[in-house]
């Protein structure tokens, strides 16, 4: 092999990779956070929504599914403002990786509150608890907590896709390692070290959920 | 200058379908194959292979697609190797792939009841024989519904080799749009014709997997 390999480019524009792996840490969040509440509010809509409604909701899950994330986000940062509404990259992103991750999540979250025994609810109503606190106490935290391992996976899928939304020049970490090697043309050498920052990124990732875990969900449950 | 929107510009886009689902198969079909070895290697007896097989899958599972076409296009170079766009993402997809296929596989395998296993070896057979004859065949049940769910992921993230200049359906799409400015529109176009082609296959998927989730006995 006669390349020369160079890291020094790579190296020397550490901060900047630095502060590309936080945009894509804060907007993985962001999208998680957001896009959580969505998929909850979807996942009540469409296991005990009106008609329309749970049409509309599985209307959205299956557009979201079955189209590639990039082309949601051509649509959303080039396509929205041909109808008035002029978007900053950071935010276009942001805003397709709710929508993407709310699809997913929304159908991960029904499943876990179709599993809850409808006894349960029951009992709940019987012990004079309101609907939302029955939603709330009886229905959403044992669903989230059965289905906590496929939302998680869920979530580190959506932080690795938000390389995709370099396509748009937001400032995240795939973006950064664009404009080095747009400067520097040492490709594989920041491809490489930009690959190992996901890969690092994805492992503490699943380490703080499996974290999260044990404080929020680590009691015993007797199921029979 | 600016085109309009035509016949012309949604047949480029329709042409550009084969492109899309030409590499759709080479993935699908290349990643197929490898990710059988992956599968086989990770639920195998010699510790090694399953070392190499599962750190395989955590690399692949845990890069983004995209930094793994780049680094297969530039890659190439490094080694010397004129790399097209069109072979460094049909590479690239089908090593993405073959990790995804062999991980959903690795389940498969496994869901294949351990009896079985020592029922075959006490009959005599030995791996290639029990595999092939044994478990594969009970394995492969399980896995068409995955499989064909998966291939949804396949086609969506062949779109990721318009980033890297290959022209299928996406990059058409960017390059009608840069001739006509009509954003929502040509995407609107261009996601109406993934949906067309994957809704069908996430379809499929289910109902086999209803079917498949019966009880059979």
């Amino acid at each position: 092999m006669t390349y020369d390999f160079q890291f020094d480019a790579v190296f020397a524009s550490w901060d900047m990779l630095l502060g590309g792996a936080w945009l894509t840490i804060k907007l993985s969040f962001g999208a998680m956070a957001i896009g959580l509440v969505v998929a909850i509010l979807c996942a009540l809509g469409k296991t005990s929504g009106p008609k329309p409604v749970r049409w509309l909701i599985n209307a959205y899950i299956e557009v979201i599914r079955n189209t590639p994330f990039l082309v949601q986000i051509f649509l959303i940062f080039f396509g929205l403002p041909s109808v008035g509404l002029r978007l900053s990259p950071d935010v276009a992103a942001l805003i397709a990786m709710v929508v993407n991750v709310g699809a997913y999540a929304t159908e991960i979250i029904r499943a876990g509150i179709e599993s809850i025994h409808k006894g349960q609810i029951e009992a709940g109503l019987a012990l004079g608890l309101r609907p939302l606190q029955v939603f709330r106490y009886i229905v959403l935290k044992p669903a989230l907590r059965t289905v906590y391992p496929a939302l998680t996976s869920q979530f580190i899928l959506l932080m690795l896709s938000s390389s995709i939304v370099s396509a748009i020049s937001a400032d995240e970490l795939t973006s950064v390692a664009n404009n080095i090697q747009s400067q520097t043309f040492r490709s594989f050498e920041i491809y490489i070290v930009v690959t190992g920052i996901y890969l690092v990124l994805a492992l503490m990732f699943s380490a703080l959920f499996a974290g999260i875990y044990r404080l929020a969900f680590a009691y015993s449950v007797d199921r029979r | 200058m600016i085109r309009a929107f035509g016949y012309n510009e949604f047949l480029f886009l329709l042409s550009a379908v084969q492109w899309t689902l030409l590499l759709s198969a080479i993935a699908f079909i290349g990643g197929g194959i490898v990710g059988l070895f992956v599968a086989l290697g990770r639920t195998s007896d010699v510790k090694p292979l399953r070392w190499l097989a599962t750190g395989y899958i955590q690399v692949f599972q845990g890069t983004p697609l995209l930094m793994q076409l780049f680094l297969v296009f530039f890659g190439a170079t490094v080694m010397g190797i004129d790399m097209s766009p069109w072979v460094a993402a049909a590479l690239g997809l089908t090593l993405n792939t073959s990790a995804f296929l062999g991980e959903i596989w690795r389940g498969c395998i496994q869901s294949v009841p351990r009896g079985q296993w020592e029922a075959a070896s006490a009959l005599g057979l030995r791996y290639p024989g029990l595999m092939r004859y044994v478990i594969l065949p009970q394995a492969v049940k399980v896995a068409v519904p995955p499989t064909v769910g998966y291939l949804v992921q396949v086609i969506k993230g062949t779109s990721l080799a318009a980033i890297i200049g290959f022209v299928e359906l996406t990059r058409a799409g960017q390059i009608v749009n840069n001739a006509t400015f009509q954003p929502f529109l040509v995407f609107g176009i261009v996601a109406a014709i993934y949906f067309a082609l994957c809704w069908p296959l996430s379809l499929l998927s289910q109902r086999l997997e209803a079917r498949y989730a019966a009880p059979t006995r």
